[in-house]
């Protein structure tokens, strides 16, 4: 097994070597980062690793939506509500620049203190909060503005009034919406990618993984709980389903790695905006001169090729 | 003690331990069945109208008219991408489902025809892992768009599931969005999907292809929620409602179309074909 993942992530490494994304001048450091991640998966990751990742991806300091967006966005405008019930402060969206064009931003935000995390919920999005997503990727596919999403989230709300407003409905309406846009779109999960709170603002062009990120199906403790009865294995958990960035790549899962300072986003957050800006500006790049059609067939197309069957 | 004991309670032999439940017993009114009445009514019970679990097969000869299902992909099985262990091994748990279930995933796809209208189904069987979605599942579901695209006719989906495969980790996740480009395609088509959904539509299963249905039906009683009521309660302490997330409730909050009694699902389905214009 180790030396099948080797091969498949050497292949997949290789792959990525061709593509525009990671052939950029100021992306040159990332296929070194790439081929670090490779070494550590060729010296078996510990579990101890993995978690690492678990706990940095939920580091208190680590820069959140809003951090990256004053430093990544010029003239960032915020659009709040979703024009049917309510405003969800855990998902924000706007229009800023990047690198001199308009583009839409849809990002979680967990909040920083007691104060700001009451208000946005922890990260943890109401229907409100898709629905508002859903309206902005809409706004920008009628602009033609790429849509850059920062997923951020240990998941959406489970909460009865969460329930009562369609929960599972606006999360698969709003992986709908996504795999409707002609425009380019980037997703990049910046901390926890957890579960369908998650994937739906992810149903992109290119999804990126900082280096530090999760993302996963379920959260270590809820697998733990699930599995073997017990949230204190949560370690076990994560070992198990593998949520690190680079087994993301390896799986498929995603289409590159975004660097982030030594030690992780937390010690540096200009740093760790100044890489990701690189990365979503690339990205943007390299899809722009795609047509609308293309664009989307080959978006559906990759998706509907992720699993793997015996 | 050596009191003498007077309390009136004691005068009669003491209560009875409680005798041990009848094996067929209906958790909604008590009362006892016969197996072999219960699949004759649909597994419904014919006193309290509780609606029992219906395994795939079953389900497909309830619906359809006889001799008209023809499988598809029935080959496909599920690899195991991370060498899942948690108490056991992943390969272990779908070899000993797919013993005791004799399916090769938790949905059975196929070409049939409901009162002589052609349609395909995709009809998921909670009693294969509790009818979780992995790659196998999600594969299944977007080949049934496929054949449904490809013989312009509309898709019946019937689910009954937990949510995503954890044991598939991140690719377990990944099918959400497969499905959902699957439906997708199948609507640039115009070809309907018509989603039904049994007891319990839950997790990964309500947060993409069950929740996109053009219709979407449920049975009476279907646990259809995102976030499952012991997860609910034990994150929020909030004071759940008696019918919460039950299908009557997601009628009133404006989530489903109708909620559909067994008897009346195949004639229901037959009417939506119609009005679909499948012929």
């Amino acid at each position: 097994m180790p030396r099948d993942a080797e091969i498949r992530l050497r292949d997949r490494l290789s792959k990525l070597g061709g593509l525009d994304l990671l052939r950029g001048a100021r992306l040159s450091g990332e296929l070194e980062r790439l081929q670090r991640q490779l070494d550590r998966i060729e010296a078996e990751p510990t579990d101890e690793e993995i978690w690492r990742s678990v706990e940095l991806a939920r580091h208190q300091d680590r820069p959140y939506t809003l951090d990256y967006v004053p430093r990544i966005f010029e003239e960032f405008f915020e659009l709040h509500g979703d024009r049917g019930r309510g405003d969800d402060a855990a998902l924000v969206t706007g229009l800023g620049r990047l690198e001199g064009r308009t583009v839409a931003v849809i990002g979680h935000q967990k909040g920083r203190d007691i104060k700001e995390r009451t208000t946005r919920n922890f990260g943890m999005a109401y229907p409100e909060g898709y629905r508002k997503a859903i309206r902005v990727m809409e706004l920008a596919d009628r602009h033609g503005f790429p849509l850059v999403t920062l997923v951020d989230t240990p998941g959406a709300y489970p909460g009865v009034a969460a329930e009562q407003h369609g929960q599972g409905g606006a999360i698969a309406r709003s992986q709908a919406a996504m795999a409707r846009l002609g425009v380019p779109t980037v997703a990049c999960i910046i901390g926890e990618g957890g579960s369908g709170g998650a994937v739906a603002i992810a149903l992109a062009d290119r999804v990126l993984m900082q280096e530090h990120a999760i993302y996963s199906v379920i959260s270590p403790e809820g697998c733990a709980a699930i599995l073997w009865r017990d949230a204190g294995e949560a370690r076990k958990a994560a070992a198990a389903f593998k949520p690190d960035a680079a087994h993301c790549l390896e799986l498929g899962v995603i289409d590159g790695i975004v660097p982030e300072p030594e030690g992780g986003a937390q010690e540096s957050h200009d740093e760790a905006a100044r890489l990701l800006a690189a990365a979503l500006a690339d990205a943007i790049e390299e899809l722009d001169d795609i047509p609308p059609d293309e664009l989307r067939a080959a978006r559906r197309l990759k998706f509907r090729s992720m699993g793997v069957l015996a | 003690m050596n009191r003498i004991d007077v309390s009136i309670e004691h005068k009669h032999a003491p209560p009875e331990p409680p005798a041990k439940k009848h094996p067929n017993t209906c958790p909604g009114c008590g009362s006892h069945y016969r197996d072999d009445e219960l699949e004759v009514s649909l597994r419904v019970c014919p006193h309290c109208g509780h609606h029992f679990p219906v395994k795939a097969r079953e389900r497909i000869a309830q619906l359809v008219d006889p001799g008209s299902f023809e499988e598809e992909a029935i080959d496909l099985r599920s690899a195991d991408p991370l060498d899942f262990f948690d108490l056991r091994s992943y390969k272990e748990r779908l070899a000993e489902a797919e013993v005791a279930t004799g399916l090769g995933d938790a949905m059975v796809i196929g070409a049939a025809t409901i009162e002589a209208l052609a349609c395909e189904l995709a009809v998921m069987d909670f009693s294969f892992m509790g009818g979780s979605m992995g790659s196998v599942t999600g594969e299944k579901f977007a080949r049934a768009c496929e054949s449904a695209v490809e013989a312009g006719v509309p898709l019946v989906s019937v689910s009954a599931s937990g949510g995503a495969r954890m044991q598939e980790g991140i690719l377990a996740l990944m099918q959400l969005p497969k499905t959902v480009v699957a439906v997708e395609e199948l609507h640039e088509a115009r070809c309907a999907l018509i989603s039904v959904m049994a007891h319990p539509t839950t997790g990964g299963l309500l947060a993409s292809f069950a929740s996109l249905g053009d219709v979407l039906l449920a049975e009476p009683g279907a646990l259809m929620s995102f976030a499952g009521p012991r997860v609910v309660a034990q994150t929020t302490r909030e004071k759940l409602p008696d019918d919460f997330g039950l299908a009557e409730s997601n009628l009133r909050f404006g989530h489903v179309d109708g909620v559909v009694p067994r008897p009346e699902l195949r004639p229901t389905l037959a009417r939506l074909l119609r009005l679909f214009g499948s012929d």
